[in-house]
């Protein structure tokens, strides 16, 4: 005889083997393709490394390879110098501004990339002016891009700490705001800023929007530039850059559960995890 | 508030008979065996983790024994799923729906019963009336105290009129004075419908203030089940006797069914060790100090507690003794002072750990 | 006065913060704006007319289409995995493998996405080339991988995980003690779905149904990658406009398009705040 919670319980298992089976083939398929199609002689049969060996040696390739991991650098670093100073002062000192910053940070999820970019042009007819036509000037696009994934991180790893103290005990001693800072503030949020880099350097290596529309050639731009004429250099060259954003990201969900344990609450979350809609992919 | 307001039930007699629950490798519940007789209120006590909770589920039918059987008046329940038990239970914490209003939540289980509309909000309205809070029946969980919320979750039990109502630790994430006021309601509620009742704590005073037995829990067994007064009095394990109120372990000689301790000689209960050496079992109040130049015992520490007074004592031979004594007394009494100890008990259990 | 000067001294902090955005965010938004309404400097409707043309119709309904079918297959797909997930146990190396997958595939989208499905239902894709030598069915047709059908196939694949990373929350916001609470009122599965949880998930699920809509319609590098020629929906339409300068005619008609872009996200998002606040108000 079976109980009903039993036959429930055997039930819910089926059920959720077949889901993962199902959407896992679903999800796994694409990626097996890439690379099966990647790595396949040119005659319709054997294997070939070829499109793989392109990625090292194709001056074009590897040169977008360069920009877009010089991008990620520079926006990482503009990232944490624009967000880290503002939002531990709106912390200390301008507390009435913490809901607009937060707002402000968040707004890029509801502005679509693409509506930015055809807005952004007369701006970088400015930018180029004064800097020169260098794709690395995308890096204040991309700092806007990636302010609310950032900001995020980094408002839970400040959160988790008792930053006022941390600073008073510092000044009382004597630290200026610089050191503040830099010495006791940011060495206490590392694992905050290391998924707010990770997760910046994921969005900026899978960047096309702006590189595609702005006319400089990134990563993701030269890809799709090679798909008309080698379609099996594109596909390595995308598993690649995917497989290591893969890695980032998961780096950055192992950074993420260390820190969690103070959500409590339900059903409201949605506003708290939500890539919203928005050109997260480049 | 009146008695009118509630269709009284013959209460039914449940019996949970040689229950089992092992979780991984845990015995929950080892042979439980219990009876609540017809419109009772049984509370039972026991150690956190002694299987409270665990004993009350399967009652309920959330959870599945992996022996033994629950009845309910004649009827073999043990696999009749939670639906259809016709029990009304009340969580600890949390369990009002967060969508419904009060008003709502109690009308739940008359709605799923097809109770016509009008008849149905009259209910759960004297239902609410009944718990006193009549007034927020329109209010969200998330509007209502922690007390509040469990005045509901009650009403919304009782609202179905069950066979029996199950109460797990219903009270404890209430403050002290809201936990004594709504326990004497709980009572108040229980005696006017008459459900028979089985009531989870590990509050002691709760269990002895509100319940016609108690039933005491070890390890997944019931070791004792007496009325209040009788739990404490005569307690018939060493368990039962050190978990119930305040207890001091005095080792004893008991000869004949006799046992002399602190130089008088008394009785022994019935299950205790009938000869050669014990540890006899004495309540605080079954010692009498008085403060005496000839007196072997020095005073270790007085505890003033509002209605009485706890001694801390330490006798000839080393031992440490918990007394209680009157104001009068206690006001002569301090740190150091010589003192005699009394015994003033007829009979006294002696263990034999 | 000087102490007022004082205490707003601090804020001078935000400077930079602010100045920024200025730049970077809100110039190029109000450029949008202010040039959707502009020809040459001159104020006109033309622009804002011309999203009226049957082109640009066209390609906002298909966006819609696109959009919704993919969140509603998304939302559907992605409630149903979610589930599945919150069956686990809950520290379960299962679920947290099903987890870590779903933030990292909600993320991953545009050109290698792209590549992704025309590596596995291309021309010469893996997926097509098993089947046409297996069972002799050619899977590619007429090229649908490069048209809606395929824009929805494919955007299904970061839809149905960020489905799970929104909706997940709700799902573990329902507590046990609801389902025995109903058992024990008397409820059968059906009926505590129907009464309890059903009610209680189905603000997060429309919310996040919304917010999937809203992912889809502004996406772009994905089917910028996968669409070369034609220009099936809106955010494609934009990318003509603004490499061809002149289109139907009109030169600030990218602006005009972007305009709607932001109108349908904004209405969208709308909703999904209203959502989101009338599941706040059962919770504290
Ligand atoms: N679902 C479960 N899975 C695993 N072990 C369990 C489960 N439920 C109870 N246990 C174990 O069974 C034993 C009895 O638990 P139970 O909850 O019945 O105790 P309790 O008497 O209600 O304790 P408390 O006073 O702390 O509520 C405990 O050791 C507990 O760890
Ligand atoms: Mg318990």
């Amino acid at each position: 005889m079976t109980l009903p919670r039993q036959r429930r319980a055997r039930r819910q298992r089926a059920f959720r083997i077949v889901t993962f089976v199902v959407l896992g083939a679903f999800f796994l398929i694409p990626l097996v393709s890439m690379v099966d199609f990647s790595t396949r002689g040119t005659a319709g049969s054997g294997r070939t490394g070829e499109a793989w060996g392109a990625l090292l040696h194709d001056p074009e390739l590897t040169a977008a390879i360069i920009t877009s991991l010089e991008l990620a650098a520079l926006t990482v670093i503009g990232m944490v110098l624009l967000l880290v100073p503002t939002m531990v002062w709106v912390r200390l000192r301008v507390q009435w501004a913490a809901r607009m910053v937060e707002f402000l940070c968040l707004l890029p999820l509801t502005i679509p990339a693409l509506v930015i970019v055809v807005g952004i042009a007369p701006v970088y007819a400015w930018v180029t002016y004064f800097l020169g036509g260098s794709a690395l000037t995308l890096t204040f696009a991309y700092v806007v891009l990636v302010l609310p994934y950032a900001f995020r991180s980094l408002d839970a790893g400040l959160s988790a700490i008792d930053l006022t103290t941390l600073s008073e005990a510092a000044r009382s001693l004597g630290a200026g705001w610089f050191t503040v800072i830099a010495r006791v503030v940011v060495p206490n949020i590392v694992s905050a800023l290391l998924s707010a880099a990770f997760i910046s350097v994921a969005l900026v290596l899978g960047e096309f929007t702006f590189a595609s529309l702005l006319h400089y050639d990134n990563l993701q731009v030269v890809i799709a530039f090679f798909g008309k004429s080698n379609a099996k250099v594109s596909v390595s060259a995308s598993l690649a850059a995917l497989i290591f954003g893969f890695v980032l990201l998961l780096l950055l969900s192992l950074l993420g559960r260390g820190r969690k344990g103070r959500r409590t609450t339900a059903i409201e979350p949605l506003a708290v995890t939500t890539p919203a809609g928005k050109e997260v992919k480049g | 508030m009146s008695a009118s307001a509630l269709e009284t039930r013959e209460g039914v007699e449940v019996r949970l008979e040689g229950l089992h629950r092992e979780f991984s490798g845990v015995r929950a519940l080892d042979g439980l065996d219990l009876t609540l007789r017809p419109g009772e209120l049984v509370a039972l006590l026991g150690p956190s983790g002694c299987g409270k909770t665990t004993a009350l589920r399967l009652v309920a039918g959330l959870d599945d024994p992996d022996s033994g059987r629950v009845v309910v008046g004649d009827r073999d329940v043990t696999h009749v799923p939670a639906n259809r038990r016709d029990m009304g239970m009340v969580f600890q914490a949390y369990s009002l729906f967060p969508h419904l209003t009060a008003q709502q939540n109690v009308e739940f289980g008359l709605k799923l019963r097809r109770v016509d509309r009008s008849k149905r909000a009259g209910r759960a309205r004297q239902m609410l009336e009944l718990v006193g809070l009549a007034s927020q029946a329109d209010r969200f969980a998330s509007q209502l105290s922690g007390g509040q919320q469990q005045r509901v979750a009650l009403a919304r039990a009782l609202a179905i009129q069950p066979a029996v109502l199950l109460l797990d630790e219903p009270l404890s994430a209430l403050d002290a004075k809201v936990r004594a006021q709504l326990r004497d309601e709980i009572r108040r509620v229980q005696l006017e419908v008459g459900t028979t009742t089985l009531f989870v704590t590990h509050d002691q005073e709760e269990a002895l203030s509100i319940s016609d037995r108690v039933g005491v829990m070890n390890q997944g067994r019931l070791e004792q089940l007496a009325p209040p007064e009788e739990l404490y009095t005569a307690p018939s394990t060493a368990f039962v006797a050190a978990f119930v109120g305040l207890m001091n372990r005095i080792p004893c000689r008991v000869e004949a069914g006799r046992a002399s301790v602190l130089g008088a000689t008394v009785r022994v209960t019935d299950r205790s060790v009938t000869s050669g050496e014990g540890i006899a079992m004495v309540r605080p109040e079954q010692l009498v100090v008085e403060a005496s130049d000839a007196g072997s015992a020095e005073v270790l520490q007085v505890s003033f507690l509002g209605s009485v007074t706890h001694v801390r004592v330490r006798t000839a031979d080393g031992h440490e003794l918990l007394s209680q004594a009157n104001g009068a007394e206690a006001a002569r009494l301090t740190v150091h002072t010589p003192v005699r100890v009394r015994l003033v008990a007829d009979q006294l259990l002696v263990s034999s750990d | 006065m000087i102490k007022a000067a004082r205490r707003a001294l601090p804020s001078l902090g935000m400077v930079p913060f602010l100045g920024y955005l200025t730049v970077f965010l809100f110039i190029p938004t109000v450029i949008v704006v202010v040039g959707a309404f502009q020809d040459d400097g001159r104020p006109t409707l033309d622009n804002v007319r011309a999203l009226g043309s049957g082109p640009v119709l066209h390609a906002l309904r298909q966006s819609l289409v696109v959009s919704a079918s993919t969140a509603v297959i998304g939302a559907v797909v992605g409630g149903l995995l979610a589930y599945a997930v919150v069956t686990c146990k809950p520290d379960g190396a299962v679920r947290r493998a099903v987890t870590s997958a779903c933030g990292v595939l909600a993320q991953f989208g545009g050109v290698m996405l792209a590549f992704a499905f025309i590596a596995t239902l291309g021309f010469s894709g893996a997926v097509t080339t098993l089947v046409k030598d297996s069972v002799g069915v050619n899977l590619y047709g007429s090229g649908w991988l490069f048209d809606v059908p395929g824009i929805i196939l494919v955007y299904s694949y970061f839809q149905i995980p960020l489905m799970v990373i929104v909706f997940l929350p709700a799902l573990d916001g329902i507590k046990v003690q609801w389902r025995e609470a109903a058992e024990n009122l008397g409820a059968s599965t059906w009926q505590y779905w129907r009464q309890v949880a059903g009610p209680l998930l189905l603000p997060a699920f429309l919310g996040s149904t919304l917010l999937l809509f809203a992912n889809a319609f502004a996406s772009y590098a994905t089917a910028a990658a996968l669409v070369s020629q034609g220009n099936p929906i809106l955010p494609l339409f934009i990318r003509s406009a603004l490499t061809s300068e002149i289109l139907l005619g009109r030169a600030n008609l990218g602006y005009a398009l972007a305009l709607e872009m932001i109108v349908v996200v904004a209405i969208v998002m709308t909703g999904y705040a209203l959502l989101v606040r009338r599941t706040s108000r059962w919770l504290r």
